[in-house]
């Protein structure tokens, strides 16, 4: 069976020890996280992970109905097709003077923001979905990447559905 | 309210009669708690077997066991005896003592990350961080343990929680948002799967220990005699239908009976129900009843197409599922397909080669089941287990109680000592090899201490026979660790030094003498068989062959 990328949103109940109970699961499974980011919602007792996770159908499904079974997961959903989907990442970039306006104008192209100046580097703040991101990160690697951060990737179905 | 006389009147309320447990430091407040009340506490001489005793109870009456346990060791040791419960689900309400609250994390005295621990080995757990969330907590983890697919919970309490004071109302209902079992079945799943019952020539039932788990024997009495059907079972669903009855084949597998294994693989049908097609039950994954549709009954979504592809899935209540199901079908007589099976029945039985001068093991299992056909069997693990599951043919559901999914040693005889508890006029036996007897022997201090009269028949064979007889199939006889006799030990002394009462077989015309006086005894008793040492369990699937490769060891 071929292997594939699933975006997965997972509501959980906000409680501690969740986020451990969540990861212990991928483990024992022998499931494999891309990324994961976690963050609240639209209420204080719910809290929204976004799972990408990479396998093939069986091992997908079986993601999708082992978290079902963790008592403080509410709900889960497949976002991978159809879906709004965004990353954010800082970059710490070499800038010497010479350089600065040709960064600026390639962050300018991608909506980037400098969020941070100093004497020879900026922190840029872009984000974007993930190939985006990549397509930036890679035009800048030219000037010399010297620090780079990038949160989980967060996601939420097109049109008027929700997933709670 | 003290909070330790708190979590004792809810247990009261929960309706627990009996805990098995060993108290400590931690836990000490409970205990205390525990001495005005009527609940029964019976002192394990070890935690491991605390677990499997509430473990033992708990299949032997559907009901939620109870053990207790300090922190650190205390809780570490009840770690084998979660993981048995867990793999089989069995519901279980394990409590263990904690560090105070401010202690956590400190690496304090007798401090152990228990709910780390136990994580991927309970259905669910908590330690409890707010003592006015305590009773909430004991509410929920009986209430998560008992029902959907049972399993073990376990609560660890931090020794201030249980110091503190807190108003006592229990509450009557749970609300869990992320937990709700789906009980009902879905009717059209439940019409397609009768619809290919009724198309099928050659149908099969499997039923696996979810059967014993939604009380669903007679509903799969019921449609296998309205199909009608053959039934196997797996080893967790002995007991699904009395296996005396002409349409059951016996449990299925790697020692399975060759003609349920057979009749298998020639079904056109498989109807499994509770069952989660373990690689022990089912062989080679891809070659599982090759030409078989397959009905899949479970209670629990992620074991639908988890080992073998399924034609139609029904998540539900087996015994609700079954009944929607027996009022649709109707009875067709599949006269060749009976014929056959009877034939390969008549074909391939089990057999042993009976001995005048060594006693056969399974002759041992026979004559048990001969003299105490009504008795509740536990097994250890090893050859024992898998004689007992071919020559001790199961009358009732819950009569027979073994560790399936994790085949933990040492769980026959505290089970034993478990169920005995919830029934103490049953004659209750384990059938043990000497290997896994020791690994909890020490529970002997506690039947004779609560005069709990278990009946241990130890296949005494030497060895860790089943290891061996892997050796000797797989290894060219290179016996690697695997020989356990000396000639100083001995099990009747081990017993009489216990109180209990032992004795010692040697030949074959004594077996029946012996037990039939333990059976007369009103202690527990520990009959020494000394048995065919290099005796072999067939059939035999190797592992990672399909069913029909099945050795005869002839
Ligand atoms: C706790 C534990 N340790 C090791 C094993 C591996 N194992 C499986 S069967 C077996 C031998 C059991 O020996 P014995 O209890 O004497 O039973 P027999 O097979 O001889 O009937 C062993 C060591 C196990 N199942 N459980």
């Amino acid at each position: 069976m071929s292997e594939k990328r699933c975006t997965i949103a997972v509501l959980v109940e906000n409680k501690p020890g969740v986020l451990a109970r969540v990861s212990s699961l991928f483990r024992r499974r022998g499931f494999n996280i891309e990324s994961l980011a976690v963050g609240t919602t639209e209420r204080e007792d719910i809290s929204r992970m976004t799972i990408v996770v990479r396998g093939n159908d069986r091992t997908l499904e079986q993601v999708m109905k082992q978290l079902n079974k963790l008592i403080e997961v509410i709900k889960v959903s497949d976002l991978s097709e159809n879906s709004v989907e965004r990353e954010l990442a800082l970059i710490k970039v070499h800038a010497t003077p010479a350089k600065r306006s040709e960064i600026i104008e390639i962050a300018n192209i991608f909506r980037a923001r400098i969020v941070d100046v100093a004497r020879d580097s900026f922190i840029i703040e872009i984000t974007g979905d993930e190939e985006k991101i990549n397509a930036f990160v890679d035009l800048m690697r030219q000037y010399g990447i010297k620090e780079m951060a990038r949160t989980g990737k967060i996601s939420m179905a097109r049109g008027p559905k929700t997933v709670g | 309210m003290r909070a330790a006389d708190a979590i004792v009147k809810a247990l009261e309320m929960e309706g627990v009669e009996h805990i098995f447990g060993i108290p400590g430091g931690a836990i000490l407040e409970v205990y205390d708690a525990l001495y005005d009340s009527e609940i029964v506490h019976i002192l394990t001489r070890h935690e491991q077997a605390a677990v499997h005793a509430a473990d033992g109870y708990a299949r032997a009456t559907g009901r939620v066991g109870v053990a207790f346990a300090t922190s650190g060791p205390g809780a570490t040791n009840t770690v084998t005896g979660i993981a048995t419960a867990y793999m089989d689900s069995s519901p279980l309400v394990v409590m263990t003592g904690q560090v105070p609250r401010p202690m956590i994390g400190n690496d304090a005295f007798q401090e152990a990350d228990t709910t780390g621990i136990t994580m991927p080995i309970t259905k669910h757990n908590y330690l409890v961080t707010d003592e006015k969330q305590l009773l909430r907590i004991i509410k929920e983890a009986f209430y998560i343990a008992s029902t959907g697919r049972p399993g073990p919970v376990l609560i660890d309490l931090p020794r201030d929680v249980t110091m503190a004071d807190i108003d006592f109302d229990y509450p009557e209902k749970v609300d869990l948002i992320g937990y709700k079992p789906k009980i009902k079945g879905h009717p059209k799943q439940i019409k397609k799967a009768v619809d290919l019952i009724m198309k099928s020539e050659r149908p099969i039932i499997l039923a696996g220990g979810g059967v014993r788990l939604s009380n669903a024997h007679e509903e799969v009495l019921k449609l296998a005699e309205t199909i009608p059907a053959f039934v196997v079972t797996t080893l967790m669903g002995k007991g699904a239908i009395p296996e005396e009855h002409p349409l059951c084949l016996g449990f299925i597998g790697m020692h399975g009976t060759k003609y349920g294994n057979y009749a298998v693989m020639e079904a056109d049908l498989i109807i499994a129900i509770g069952c989660r097609f373990s690689d022990r039950t089912v062989g080679k994954f891809s070659e599982f009843a090759p030409n078989a549709k397959i009905i899949h009954i479970d209670i629990d979504p992620a074991e639908i197409g988890k080992n073998v592809r399924v034609d139609v899935p029904i998540v539900g209540d087996a015994k609700l599922i079954l009944q929607e199901m027996i009022k649709m079908i109707k009875t067709k007589q599949r006269k060749e397909w009976m014929d056959r099976v009877k034939e390969l029945k008549k074909k391939y039985p089990l057999k042993y080669k009976q001995d005048e001068n060594v006693i056969k093991p399974q002759f041992v299992i026979e004559k048990i089941y001969e003299l105490a056909p009504d008795a509740i069997v536990t097994t250890e693990v090893g050859q024992n287990q898998m004689w007992a599951a071919q020559y001790f043919k199961v009358k009732y559901p819950r009569q027979f109680i073994t560790s399936g999914g994790l085949g933990t040693m040492g769980f026959g005889f505290p089970a034993a000592m478990g169920a005995q508890v919830a029934f103490p006029d049953k004659t209750v036996v384990d059938i043990a090899g000497d290997g896994s007897f020791l690994m909890n022997i020490q529970e002997l201090a506690t039947c004779v201490d609560y005069n709990i009269p278990v009946k241990v028949c130890v296949l005494n064979n030497a060895y860790l026979g089943m290891v061996r007889q892997w050796q000797q199939l797989f290894y060219k006889k290179r016996y690697s660790a695997t020989r356990l006799r000396y000639p100083e030990l001995s099990f009747e002394k081990i017993a009489e030094g216990f109180g209990a009462h032992g004795i010692t077989v040697e030949k074959p015309s004594e077996v029946e003498d012996a037990l039939k006086e333990a059976f007369e005894i009103d202690k527990p008793v520990v009959i020494d068989f000394h048995v065919e040492v290099e005796e072999n369990v067939f059939p035999f699937v190797p592992p990672g062959r399909s069913l029909r490769e099945v050795l005869d060891g002839e």
